[in-house]
């Protein structure tokens, strides 16, 4: 069985394929050997539409799967009904990264916009993770201002502070951590204690805004090529049991937020808002066509700045 | 890539010159044998996909390809492709040159192993060469934190690719300037001396003119491979839309966002340009050989 | 790649004063060691940040393991294709005029300057389910994109002119005396080619073969877009060295580079046995030509 995922869980199913494996056999089926494919998510997406063969998906996005459901028959457009919590077993928030002690008094999105201010985030257009960052910085300025008129000069601002737009995630946070590029990083919750734990401890430490976006980063079955391969009833198994205890509390451990367990969440400090693309943005294809698609809203703020 | 005749195709080799082209070809055999093979692995290997993507652009509407081409973005990366890859040729015909001087004209400590190390772009994976010039030029590497201070950012701005694109394209230069430089006629340079003129005189006069078709030949095959390098481009690019983002990263770009149509054009475009380039380059040297001038 | 026949050849008075000589080397040598050597020592540096034990363990790790075969693998594939090839471009290029040679040659550098993504786009293109071909080979159950073939594809189409680029300059300069006499004395094609053809190139034909087996071990672009990075299957070195960096294993990551950067370096030595050894049979090439009182084609 083959899951084609992105980048930020290779750690974290190394440990769940294994917890399966072994679940799996104990049940009495034959022995299963999970193959993992990562890489950027939009990328892993165009793959399996030209033709890696994945039994299961886990991307950083419902639009990529999206895209695979609507351009080929290779899962239902429904997909992401079929399991609990939006199909995504896993979440996490954008929060903030800054250097220990906070010198740039970094506590919330409107200090982001400050002039002379460095942000660090990957590239919305080659990044998933990025395209989460985006809109959580669109959706907290709709929040507190109101207007889409101030978020987009919010936008304007903030994207005037960053210097360089890694084509990854992971590529944003050596550029932070480790070239020492920025004032504060904009990164998922379960990616900045990643950070914390790889990196000096003693350098970084994560900020929670007080308005932040839910990631939701789903996973789903496809089903014409499990079936084809014959691994249709294991990969099924599969999903169904990322939402078991066990794997939420791994799930938990590995500094996301787990969807069925509450309470186990890394982070106590908690946002007091926190927004949601379905509930504010009218789900990730809406999002899409507003913000990322071409000459839609990134784009105008790059030929601003520029 | 060595290249110490770099224009097989309009160099006129010694036997055709003396006996011409009919009798040659009964003399040597193999001609359909090496045609016919040539010819079936170059279109399986290089002319089946280049079809093909040319094929697939015809077959989108072309105003779609139009407005996919001539973005202001895509223009953007143009300008910084072109721009740093001429740049980086343009200091590595130069510098390049110097270097292929001093290797062959004079000795120094260590000449051998410096004309080995002139090659290491050509074996070095391109994607090491990234990471391995950021680590040096990134603002905490080697350099770069000295340099930085100095308002001389060089990791993540147009500096910083026109740096790795320096790195690919120098053992083009000198090794298309070295055989020139050991094949000058020493009698040239003594007749100058004889007739009187300075050290500096031979040098731009007499020396330089007979060394430009090889510095020429070098600047472009440094600049055609600078129009098409990504690996090592991309870890000191900062990718920033507009700024310093290369044509191909553009295209990565377009692929993430299922926009086939727009890689497609932007792929189809920089294809011809490269071959563009490349037979230009061909008729250029044939012009330049059929004039007397040596390459 | 040739060496002055003779070392200074240039008598002494005609040279550059000695300070500015110096100068001129101190200036070549600089911009060598900002734009060469630097990056070359970063590789090496960052590799044995944490010492011996994690470096060695980087190799020992299966993924890594797997990476390392399966480019072997593939560049044991994709040379001897593409020395064959070359052999056969350079024949063709150096015996004999014909109608469209300069849009062949063209052709043939053309992998040298499109960027390894369009070459790695044009094979999606050509083999993705999405494509009719693609179909077919699905239909027929036959994997090329996202497995080892497609790997294979890439990396002859990013190595491709390689060994014919270094042959047909040879072959122009060594003339075709030789294999004409040959054929007068009897000898059929064959016997001509093995016998006076590949002696004469066998080394410049090595030294093609170590510059795109270099090539070869080291493609990124191309290799990466129709790989499909699943992990023990379809990483090249390359690749994993890339997932190591992104995974924040630096040191791991350098190490394996520093495994592809030692087998360039030793390619490098190759190259340099290699040249001497083709300037030597140069050298003899032309003594013996010149005995022979020969016609006097050879410079």
């Amino acid at each position: 069985m083959r899951n084609v995922s992105y980048d930020p869980t290779r750690a974290l199913f190394q440990e769940l394929n294994a917890l399966f494996a072994r679940d799996w056999e104990a049940g009495g089926q034959r022995p299963l050997q999970i193959q993992q494919s990562h890489g950027g998510s939009g990328k892993q997406a165009r793959a399996v539409l030209d033709g890696l063969d994945a039994d299961v998906l886990s991307l950083a996005l419902a639009y990529d799967i999206d895209a695979i459901a609507q351009r080929s028959a290779l899962l239902p457009r429904d997909w992401q009904r079929r399991l609990p919590h939006n199909s995504c077993p896993y979440r996490s928030v954008i929060v903030f990264l800054v250097r220990k002690g906070n010198p740039r008094g970094i506590r919330d999105w409107a200090d982001l916009a400050r002039p002379g201010l460095s942000i660090v985030t990957p590239n919305p257009k080659t990044s998933g993770g990025a395209r989460w960052n985006h809109l959580a910085a669109w959706g907290a300025a709709m929040h507190s201002t109101g207007s889409s008129r101030d978020a987009r000069a919010f936008l304007e601002a903030f994207y005037g502070n960053v210097p360089v737009l890694d084509s990854g995630a992971r590529g944003a946070t050596t550029t932070f951590v480790q070239r020492r590029m920025g004032d504060v990083l904009v990164t998922w919750e379960s990616e900045a204690h990643l950070a914390l734990r790889e990196f000096a401890q003693e350098e970084l430490q994560v900020v929670t805004p007080s308005v932040t976006l839910l990631a939701e980063p789903p996973v789903a079955l496809v089903d014409a090529v499990a079936t084809r391969r014959g691994v249709r009833e294991a990969a099924d198994a599969y999903l169904r049991s990322l939402y078991q205890p066990e794997a939420q509390k791994l799930i938990a451990r590995h500094g996301f937020r787990a969807s069925v367990l509450a309470g186990q969440d890394p982070n106590p400090v908690a946002p007091s808002i926190l927004l949601r693309v379905d509930e504010h943005f009218g789900g990730w294809q809406a999002a899409h066509a507003a913000h990322f698609a071409e000459g839609a809203i990134f784009d105008q703020i790059q030929s601003v700045a520029s | 890539m060595t290249r110490s005749n770099p224009s097989p195709a309009s160099a006129p080799s010694p036997a055709t010159t003396k006996r011409g082209f009919a009798t040659q070809r009964r003399v040597l055999p193999g001609f359909a044998l090496t045609l016919g093979y040539t010819l079936f692995c170059v279109s399986l290997v290089v002319l089946l996909p280049t079809v093909v993507l040319l094929w697939k652009t015809a077959t989108y509407p072309i105003d779609a390809l139009w407005s996919a081409v001539s973005s202001p973005r895509a223009l953007a990366s143009y300008r910084l492709t072109v721009g740093a890859a001429l740049a980086a040729a343009s200091v590595n015909a130069i510098m390049g040159s110097l270097v292929a001087w001093c290797l062959v004209r004079y000795s120094f400590p260590g000449k051998r192993l410096v004309d080995s190390l002139v090659d290491l772009p050509f074996a070095l994976p391109t994607a090491i060469s990234g990471i391995a010039l950021t680590a040096v030029y990134a603002p905490t590497g080697w350099l770069g934190r000295y340099l930085e201070p100095l308002g001389v950012p060089v990791a993540f701005t147009p500096l910083g690719i026109t740096l790795a694109l320096l790195f690919v394209g120098l053992p083009f230069v000198v090794r298309a300037v070295q055989p020139a430089v050991s094949d000058l006629d020493p009698a040239m340079e003594e007749a100058a001396v004889i007739l009187g003129a300075s050290r500096a005189q031979t040098l731009f006069r007499v020396l330089l003119p007979q060394l430009l078709p090889a510095m020429f030949t070098g600047f472009t095959m440094a600049f055609a491979r600078g129009l098409g390098e990504y690996g090592s481009v991309i870890f000191i690019a900062g990718n920033m839309p507009m700024k310093t983002e290369i044509t191909s990263l553009l295209i990565i770009t377009r692929l993430e966002q299922f926009d086939y149509a727009g890689a497609t054009a932007i792929g189809a475009a920089m294809l011809l340009a490269s071959l563009g380039l490349l037979l230009s380059m061909n008729a250029l040297q044939w012009w330049w050989t059929a004039r007397g001038g040596r390459v | 790649m040739a060496e002055p026949l003779s070392p200074g050849l240039a008598p002494r008075r005609y040279t550059e004063p000695r300070w500015l000589r110096w100068l001129l080397i101190c200036i070549a040598l600089g911009f060598l060691t900002l734009v060469l050597a630097l990056p070359l020592a970063a590789v090496f540096q960052e590799a044995f940040r944490q010492g011996w034990r994690v470096y060695l363990e980087s190799f020992l790790d299966p993924s890594a393991l797997a990476a390392i075969r399966l480019t072997l693998w593939v560049t044991a594939i994709a040379v001897p294709v593409n020395a064959l090839f070359g052999i056969a471009a350079a024949w063709l290029m150096a015996r004999f005029r014909f109608r469209g040679k300069t849009l062949l040659v063209a052709l043939i550098d053309l992998p040298f300057s499109v960027s390894p993504i369009v070459a790695g786009l044009m094979l999606v293109l050509l083999f993705g389910s999405q494509s009719l071909l693609g179909n077919w080979l699905r239909e027929a159950n036959l994997q090329v994109l996202f497995a080892v073939p497609g790997i294979v594809l890439a990396t002859l189409f990013v190595t491709f002119p390689f060994v014919a680029r270094e042959l047909i300059p040879l072959m122009q300069q060594q003339g075709t005396e030789e294999e004409e006499a040959a054929l007068l004395l009897g000898a059929n094609g064959w016997q001509m080619f093995w016998r006076i053809t590949m002696p004469n190139i066998r080394w410049g034909l090595l030294y093609g073969v170590v510059l795109s087996a270099a090539r070869a071990m080291g493609e990124f672009g191309a290799v990466s877009v129709v790989s499909g990075h699943i992990r023990g299957a379809t990483n090249t070195i390359p690749l994993h060295v890339e997932i190591l960096y992104n995974d924040y294993r630096f040191s791991s990551a350098f190490a394996v580079a520093s495994l592809l950067t030692l087998l360039a370096l030793l390619s490098l030595v190759l190259k340099a046995w290699l040249e001497w050894k083709i300037t030597r049979d140069q050298d003899a090439h032309t003594r013996d030509a010149l005995d022979g009182a020969a016609t006097g084609t050879q410079p």
